[in-house]
């Protein structure tokens, strides 16, 4: 357990020494949902192709219904692919079948921080126990009092206090809660960690705290991140990459600055410019109070794209219709022909469409 | 030149009673809403604004008491008026729609079927119109295919759909005040987005007013005309949107707005707002915010709690604002 | 441990139905120990000079047919009225929700075998089943236990088999499996004792019923055969003496049956938040 602040720099993030294989490779990543009742097929993740540095934070968006659970679920190997190929730290860890992979070494080198607090801890384990389990399956921590000292350790890490450690969750804040998955997902020292919407069922000022925390985390233990979450906000706070999925693909990858301000995947663009936004200079400039009924709408803002009618079933999609076709406001013949693949846009950015790419970025 | 308000809520406190003592949800909460206008009533968990909305329709849990205050709406006090008299107001000239809209639908009755329930109750329509009216309605909330629809159950509808049937079901006669409670959160970006357009749309086009409730500062940030800050039960600023960000004046809001993630703010910039929110059991001190603030006087410890004009339409809860 | 004792005594104080149902218990618990010790009479010893004799100094509760003392018989019989319901519905909750839990824990064959067999335990009228039972196996106590635990089976199954599915794809079962716990382990540690605090009730109301069930198939002629004193067969027997006017043959134990009954449905609200650490303030 490295407790004590590792030697790499200050600012930045673990930078790795030489040349070394990226800590996960998925490729070609599929999970089939079989339909009860009829012989089709839900086609939660399609196809997904990606690599994660050590030591970067990549952020998941996307809506609901786009696989983003199903692939967390596949990464952290309590879901079984369908088809392709998970690699970590070089090797293939999608052959382990998932009911056997709490024994497999790999199991505590993947952790995950999960959404709902309340949800994700035993009622009727006490912080210590939570935080203790990991370290006593994984870790094989039996004697008493190492056990101790390592639980106290990680609570301090995460700021949680001592006397805090024999309560129940119902007795603890939505914020401690919190701090007690993250410590229980830090305990056994992983080198990925999944975190899943974190921050989504906390209030705005406890959000900071834990974010503050889940950074400075990663800067002192050298995790990796993968960070999911519905409010492009907060992942761009925390992020280096951003994937963007849709209906079970990715339509878009790149750098997070980039992505966000310069999207180029329709659906990246419609996502984009729907998320509120607290643009001070922008309300500064446009006070609606002395305009209270002929006010512009608040989209003529920032030109917010609207997307058509409801997504396409995941049910047996037609594998040469691009997912997005129908609610895409621009759509042409090409898209109804053949799938768009991932495609260059710019530097280390791809999109998956057939209206980018092949011009200038 | 003075207008009336549309709604006025003065001095409003509501009480509840519990296994563990008085919970003061709400204390001397004060704010109007003026015809056409949309206010939103923006604060953390336990701040009360939920409470305030249910207590202005009159649908409080029956352990709850007002104590004290008005709710004058078009001339009537929401809070003394007898039941049968609210009933007539409720879906009629003041409407809500809430927070998860596929439980708040019926599960087992179609969604036309819903709507048709309110027109009969306060629209003077022939029976035989009804049913058109209905899917005329569905219509203008743009969900595709509103005759199907019609017969569709909750069950069968995608969240944000359930939404716009619940906004149809709100709107179908054309109320003057419409509280929206958290009616977005839990569905999608984009859906969010669609969905207070649409809210809004209707709203500019019948003069209706509105209250939005929610904890999200950007989205009031974008689609309100005035914002009412509350924390743990009472109302500590409220000003015109454009003065509320520029130069808010109760700290809490402040903290509130350095603690929101926004453009050109990296994550060591936001700032987290120390404490949390008080337990409302038991005894609290006149200004609840005072445990968290890093500005509070000897005086704060003194009651009442003040509430002092910073501007024209701009009031602050505080003794020394900002 | 301690804090668990502490909460008890939180949960059975803080109520005054809860602390006079406790008390019943302790008092019924006392008796079925030590009673046997402390009876005035043997319970088995007749008296044919003193038969039918109403209440009275001598004995509290009158005679009965053969003289016997029905304080000494309705006091001895406890031990063996809790015994018997105790196991059953012990063996029964045993059985029945860990069965139960894993077939909702991991469903296909292990869910279709336990479901079928809860139906069609559940498809006859479950006295009548007991009754089958017992005369088929022999007219044995311990077959009175089996039978009772057999038809109480469904009602633990279903339960758990909801609570299971409920808590299936809760939060903290995926972190359990990240934690490295193998799926037997998940059911065992995690999803069943948190099914355990809505079980309490059930297991309580159940500890009544068991009584009532073993006290009937003994009226019947099932089960505890004549001399052993049994709170059923004492009221199978006083029955026909009601309508002469020996009124305490029969309602005395009737009378044991019913408090006892009584104690326990009082007593499941307050096991369960015994057991349930969400009520622990």
């Amino acid at each position: 357990m490295r407790l004590a602040p590792s030697d790499s720099p200050a600012s930045g993030t673990a930078v790795p020494v030489g040349p070394a294989p990226p800590l996960v490779e998925v490729h070609e990543l599929s999970k089939h949902f079989a339909v009860r009742g009829t012989r089709q097929s839900l086609y939660a993740v399609d196809g997904v192709s990606f690599t994660m540095e050590r030591g970067e934070c990549v952020g998941l968006v996307g809506e609901s219904g786009c696989g983003k659970s199903t692939l967390v679920r596949l990464l952290t190997r309590l879901l079984d692919p369908t088809g392709g190929r998970i690699r970590f730290d070089g090797r293939d860890i999608g052959v382990v079948p998932a009911r056997r992979f709490a024994t497999a070494p790999e199991r505590a080198r993947i952790q995950m921080v999960f959404q709902d607090p309340a949800d994700s801890l035993n009622p009727r384990f006490t912080a210590f126990d939570t935080i203790a389990e990991p370290m006593r399956r994984l870790a094989r921590t039996a004697d008493r009092p190492p056990l101790r000292r390592r639980v106290e350790d990680v609570a301090e890490l995460v700021g949680l206090p001592r006397e805090l450690l024999g309560r129940f969750p119902h007795q603890l804040s939505g914020g401690q809660q919190q701090r007690v998955g993250i410590a229980r997902a830090i305990a056994v020292d992983p080198a990925l960690l999944v975190l899943d919407e974190p921050t989504s069922a906390l209030d705005v000022s406890v959000q900071a705290v834990i974010l503050h925390l889940l950074a400075d985390l990663r800067r002192r233990l050298g995790m990796t991140y993968l960070f999911v979450s519905h409010d492009l906000n907060l992942v761009r706070l925390l992020s280096d990459r951003v994937l963007v999925m849709y209906l079970g693909r990715i339509v878009e990858s790149g750098p997070v600055d980039a992505v966000f301000d310069r999207p180029r995947h329709p659906y990246t663009r419609a996502l984009v410019s729907a998320v509120p936004v607290l643009d001070l200079p922008t309300i500064e400039a446009s006070p609606r109070s002395a305009e209270r009924c002929s006010a512009p709408t608040a989209g003529a803002r920032r030109p917010r794209m609207r997307l058509g009618g409801e997504p396409r079933s995941p049910i047996d999609p037609a594998p040469t219709v691009c997912r997005f076709y129908g609610r895409c406001p621009e759509g042409f013949e090409r898209c109804e022909r053949e799938m768009p693949e991932l495609r260059p846009v710019g530097p280390d950015h791809l999109a998956a469409c057939h209206l980018v790419g092949e011009t200038t970025p | 030149m003075t207008t009336v308000p549309l709604l006025d809520v003065d001095d409003l406190s509501v009480e509840f009673r519990t296994r563990d003592g008085v919970v003061r949800a709400l204390e001397r909460v004060s704010f109007t809403v003026g015809r056409g206008e949309t206010v939103g009533i923006v604060g953390e968990s336990g701040s009360g604004k939920s409470v305030t909305a249910l207590a202005i329709l009159g649908i409080l849990h029956p352990a709850a008491r007002v104590t004290a205050g008005r709710a004058v709406f078009g001339g009537l006090d929401l809070l003394t008026a007898g039941e049968d008299r609210l009933r007539e107001y409720r879906g009629r000239e003041l409407s809500m729609i809430f927070q998860n809209p596929r439980t708040a639908l019926n599960p087992i009755r179609p969604v036309g079927r819903q709507i048709e329930d309110v027109l009969l109750r306060h629209a003077n329509l022939a029976r035989a119109r009804v049913r058109e009216r209905a899917i005329a309605l569905l219509a203008e909330v743009q969900i595709a295919d509103p005759a199907r629809a019609y017969h569709a159950y909750p069950f069968e509808l995608s969240g944000g759909m359930c939404q716009r049937v619940m906004i149809a079901l709100a709107v179908a006669c054309s109320p003057a005040l419409l509280i929206a409670d958290e009616p977005t959160t839990g569905l999608d970006v984009t859906t969010q987005a669609a969905i207070l357009e649409l809210i809004g749309d209707l709203a500019r086009r019948s003069r209706m007013a509105m209250i939005l409730i929610t904890h999200d500062l950007a989205l009031v940030g974008e689609r309100c005309d005035r914002i009412v800050v509350m924390h743990a039960g009472h109302v500590v600023e409220t000003a015109p949107t454009a003065e509320l960000f520029a130069a808010p004046r109760h700290p809490y809001t402040a903290r509130l707005i350095a603690s929101t993630p926004r453009p050109g703010v990296t994550l060591a910039d936001l700032r987290p707002i120390p404490g949390a929110v008080p337990d409302l059991r038991g005894v609290l001190p006149p200004c609840r915010y005072r445990p968290r603030c890093d500005r509070a006087i000897a005086a704060c410890e003194e009651p009442p709690l003040p509430r002092l004009a910073a501007g024209a339409d701009h009031t602050v809860a505080c003794r020394v604002p900002l | 441990m301690s804090r668990l004792l502490r909460h008890a005594r939180h949960v059975v104080t803080e109520n005054p139905v809860t602390l006079a149902a406790f008390a019943l218990l302790l008092a019924f618990v006392l008796l079925a120990i030590v009673g046997p010790a402390l009876v005035p009479y043997d319970p088995l010893a007749s008296d044919a000079a003193h038969k039918l004799e109403a209440p009275s100094r001598a004995h509290w509760f009158g005679t009965d047919q053969v003289g016997r003392d029905i304080l000494s018989r309705v006091i001895v019989a406890t031990r063996l009225d809790f015994a018997i319901s105790l196991s059953a519905v012990v063996l029964s909750f045993a059985l029945g929700s860990l069965a139960a839990s894993c077939a909702g824990f991991f469903g296909g064959w292990t869910e279709r075998l336990v479901s079928r067999v809860v139906d069609t335990i559940m498809a006859f009228p479950l006295f009548v089943l007991a009754m089958a039972i017992v005369a088929a196996l022999g007219n044995t106590i311990t077959n009175v236990v089996y039978a009772t635990a057999i038809i109480n089976l469904p009602f633990y199954a279903r339960m758990a088999r909801a609570e299971t599915n409920v808590r299936r794809e809760a939060g903290y079962v995926e972190a359990a499996r990240l934690a490295g716990n193998g799926p037997a382990r998940v059911v065992a540690f995690h999803i069943f004792p948190n099914c355990l605090p809505p079980m309490m009730v059930q297991l309580s109301l159940n500890m009544g019923w068991a009584i009532l069930n073993a006290a009937g198939l003994s009226f019947i002629g099932l089960g505890v055969r004549p001399p052993i004193p049994e709170w059923g067969i004492m009221v199978a027997d006083g029955a026909a003496f009601m309508v002469s006017g020996e009124w305490w043959v029969a309602l005395f134990p009737g009378l044991a049956l019913m408090l006892a009954v009584f104690c326990f449905n009082l007593l499941g609200d307050a096991l369960r938040d015994i057991i349930d650490p969400r009520r622990r303030i």
